[in-house]
């Protein structure tokens, strides 16, 4: 052992361990004693919000395969018009905030909404009874507006794996006859199962973990109960008893997907050339553009046209000071947590590199943890943390017969970017795990034949290779960053409000249209990652 | 790693706030449109900035875990059972102000001066016009659970404060066995599951979705003054239950002074103004409320909707009884 490797091992070990302590931080607080709130909560509630939570997330994944993965197979396997624009447009709906479609969605949907009165002007009805419409707000209404936003997960990951598959065995598929759907559903499923999986588990964490859309839309689920328990009840450790059974929850969606990607690995194939894509004539041609427009319309487009039309309306309303200042907030904030977890993702990740030894994967999974807890519960562990750490120096400084700083940690926008780094890192740890990947380890063998220390290779071989997987990371881990507000709506100091945050303070409030012109600049901040990790999805193509 | 450190320190080092001597820092679960105004006339009459963190949630909680270090100097609330969460967590002082004591009545303070009423809503119960007219002086709380309004009410989720503060006033006046029977009628009654804000309530009965609906009184004053909500507004009588009865709910948006308060002296001064008539009657005007201050006029909309009788159980036993309305609402799972 080196001493470079003990500065990657203690800087890995280190900072992984900094930031499973809010988790640990609410499981510690949910020790203590609020039996009584929770086993009423336990014989009135908590089974109608648990399966509510499991409906919502299975009808949500339901939806995700269905939008995702044909869209994924049409855009790989088959010359569908438009394809070019159209295989990064699908991307495009992860840009939207969930409880931006939903409040949209809900004007329209809704009773009072246009498109309800329209029908009722049409046919002549005059009340709720003459005749049946789905209610938006319900279960089935928050999983469809969770899917639009959340399929093109699910379409990524296909999409890569069905670009990986093997065009000899898509050939001999043709040669014996098999129809295009037959080898779809014989051959490409099989065989993309594992990523769909992947993709699958990243849409059903988002889903459980989601509040904004969940509350708005009156279905109550473990997400939601967290707050009315920790508020209603003012009691943080029932509200923290529930978080712990949540996690328990993600902690066997997390191993599903684990599990699902150590198959992949057998499954995993060199990229060969890609087979000769079905030709699509007729009505099927067309049929395949308009379910994939059909897609991008009801989860992108629609809801940009209703914003737009809004902020053009209220513009004047709309460009305040304020609103520079709380677009300024949230890019800094979100610019500090990107750099911050883009250190992270490189310290675990070289250090398993550099340390050959099974236990140096421990510090990744135990930084990526934040990612599967919801951002609610998250704020509360990060608070008690970074208070009573505060507590401490405050303690320490007083000792020395100074004044005490205060809340330095805790009161200042360092809470934020500690919560956003926590929740996030993991997105930014497996995009540089990908990339990293990638290289052959013939390629360290060679760098440390000519020469180089452990530092060198890392510093003028690997990171030139993965710059790109490093950009993205930081991009992504911006962009959640930006939309991110259940920890951002606690964490946030004096005079200060997040892009999140505003959009759902006028939101909430029923005044989406002063709040068109920061939620567009969200979706547009969010569209700049998209571009560019599609970009190199298809350079690598 | 180092620049991590670094990095950091620098960042906490930039985003600390400055204390400066002439500041007083609010949290706040009132919305900003309505108290900013009333603070930029604080610091134009007074010269102290007023730094305001505005929160729907939670705020209990991060003034508990902020401890001797908060920063916190007065929190406002929109409710009476927040401003009990506080005294009871132990989280405010008591203020004594000549002022103040003048200024709000002594129905609408703590009796050891922990917190004070600022302004008062009434829960109050919106009929249709075309379908229901205005409701009759014999209309109570008690009759939204009659056969008679089977799938007819709106109401926003029950565990929202103003309507756990309501179920806690039925338990006062009632008993819990009697609130039980009332709030299972009451479900029995809605027309949808309970959803979307007060304002949406009177949405859903302009457009026939409902007859009634619950809501406080100064969302009619906000919507007839927003031009695409004038339709909702017009399309509904305000009523005042319990007139025979018990009396209308009443509830308080409040105040209080933090515990550790830094800035003590500026606090109290804010406190004073937001009690005084430029405040109380811009509460008035602005936010259709009716002013906790005796002698301030009602804006004249508000004054056009009539007089009512409130009900006159304390606040205090209001919030007494906000864990058992808690309770009951999930007992009967109104929001399920």
């Amino acid at each position: 052992m080196t001493e470079k490797f003990l500065f990657w091992r203690t800087s890995s070990w280190g900072l992984s361990l900094l930031l499973v302590l809010p988790i640990l931080a609410i499981v510690y607080t949910a020790i203590g004693d609020a039996d009584e709130i929770f086993a009423h909560l336990m014989s009135t509630v908590l089974g109608t919000y648990a399966w509510n939570t499991l409906s919502v997330v299975a009808f949500t994944l339901l939806l995700a395969i269905i939008f995702g993965v044909p869209s994924a197979w049409l855009m790989v396997m088959c010359r569908v018009p438009g394809a070019k624009v159209l295989q990064w447009a699908l991307v495009l709906p992860l840009a939207m905030p969930s409880y931006i479609v939903a409040y949209i969605y809900t004007d329209w949907f809704d009773y009072a909404g246009p498109v309800q009165i329209w029908l009722r002007n049409l046919f002549g009805w005059q009340t709720i009874h003459d005749y049946y419409f789905p209610d938006i707000r319900s279960i089935g209404g928050a999983a469809l507006i969770m899917a639009l936003v959340l399929f093109p997960y699910v379409y990524l990951l296909a999409r890569g794996a069905f670009m990986e598959q093997s065009a000899s065995l898509l050939n001999s598929a043709r040669l014996l006859k098999c129809s295009p759907l037959e080898s779809f559903r014989r051959l490409s499923l099989p065989l993309a199962r594992p990523s769909i999986a992947v993709g699958a588990s990243l849409v059903a964490m988002e889903t459980v973990g989601d509040f904004g859309t969940m509350s708005y839309f009156a279905v109550p689920t473990l997400t939601t109960a967290v707050y009315d328990t920790w508020l209603g009840y003012s009691s943080l450790t029932a509200a923290a008893k529930l978080s712990a059974v949540m996690l328990l929850v993600i902690f066997l969606l997390l191993s599903a997907e684990r599990y699902s990607r150590r198959k992949l690995k057998l499954f995993h194939q060199e990229v060969s050339a890609q087979p000769e894509p079905y030709p699509l004539s007729g009505w099927r041609k067309w049929a395949a553009a308009a379910w994939c427009w059909g897609l991008i319309g009801a989860a992108f487009l629609f809801p940009v046209f209703q914003l737009l039309y809004y902020a053009v309306n209220y513009f004047a309303e709309s460009w305040t000071p304020e609103f520079r200042q709380y677009s300024i907030n949230s890019l800094s904030v979100s610019f500090w947590a990107a750099l911050i977890a883009c250190f992270i993702a490189i310290a675990v990740n070289f250090n398993r590199r550099l340390v050959n030894k099974s236990s140096a994967v421990v510090p990744l999974r135990i930084a990526s943890m934040g990612y599967a807890v919801p951002g609610t519960v998250l704020a509360i562990g990060v608070m008690i943390i970074l208070v009573s750490t505060d507590h401490l120096i405050n303690g320490f400084v007083r000792s020395l017969d100074y004044r005490p700083p205060g809340l330095l940690l805790s009161g200042t926008m360092f809470a934020l970017i500690v919560a956003f780094v926590v929740r996030f890192s993991a997105v930014a740890i497996g995009s540089v795990e990908s990339s990293l990947a990638k290289i052959p380890p013939s390629m360290d063998m060679a760098a440390r034949t000519m020469g180089c220390n452990a530092t060198a290779m890392l510093r003028r071989v690997h990171f030139p290779l993965i710059r790109r997987g490093i950009l993205i990371a930081g991009l992504l881990v911006f962009i959640e960053s930006m939309k991110e507000l259940n920890a951002a709506l606690l964490l946030r100091p004096f005079n200060f409000e997040t892009l999140a945050t505003y959009v759902f303070n006028f939101a909430s409030d029923e005044q989406l249209e002063h709040a068109a012109l920061p939620a567009i600049l969200l979706v547009l901040v969010g569209l700049i990652p998209l571009i560019v990790v599609n970009r190199s999805l298809e350079q690598k193509s | 790693m180092k620049k991590l450190v670094a990095a950091s320190a620098v960042l906490a080092a930039l985003s600390a706030p400055a204390f400066a001597a002439e500041e007083v820092n609010v949290y706040s679960y009132r919305q900003p449109f309505l108290i900013e105004p009333m603070f930029e006339k604080f610091t134009a009459e007074t010269g102290i900035k007023v730094n305001v963190m505005f929160a729907k949630k939670g705020l209990a909680e991060k003034i508990a875990q902020e401890g001797e270090f908060s920063p916190a100097d007065v929190v406002l609330t929109v409710d009476i059972s927040r401003l009990a969460e506080l005294a009871n967590k132990d989280l405010v002082q008591a203020v004594n102000s000549e002022v103040i004591e003048a200024n709000i009545p002594a129905q609408y303070r703590d009796e050891e001066d922990a917190w004070f009423g600022l302004t008062l809503r009434t829960r109050s119960v919106y009929s249709s016009r075309d379908r229901v007219g205005e409701l009759s002086e014999e209309f109570d709380y008690l009759d939204l659970a009659k056969p008679e309004w089977k799938g007819k009410i709106c109401t926003r989720s029950g565990k929202h404060p103003y309507n756990v503060s309501l179920v806690a006033s039925m338990i006062a006046n009632h008993g819990e066995a009697e609130a039980k029977t009332w709030l299972e009628g009451f479900k029995a009654n809605l027309a949808r599951k309970p959803q979307g804000n007060d304002r949406a309530q009177v949405r859903a009965v302009s457009e026939g979705l409902c007859d009634l609906a619950i809501g406080n009184s100064y969302y009619l004053g906000k919507m007839v003054n927003t031009p695409e909500q004038v339709p909702w507004a017009e399309s509904v009588y305000i009523n005042f239950p319990g007139e025979k009865a018990n009396g209308t709910h009443i509830n308080i948006s409040g105040m209080a002074m933090a515990k550790y308060a830094p800035n003590k002296e500026n606090a109290l001064k804010l406190m004073e103004f937001l009690t005084g008539d430029v405040a109380q009657s811009m509460y008035a005007e602005v936010n259709y409320e009716y002013p906790a201050k005796e002698g301030v006029k009602r804006s004249e909309l508000v004054a056009s909707w009539g007089d009512f009788v409130a009900d006159d159980v304390s606040l205090e036993t209001i919030a007494d009884n906000h864990a058992a309305a808690m309770k009951l609402l999930d007992e009967v799972k109104f929001d399920l």
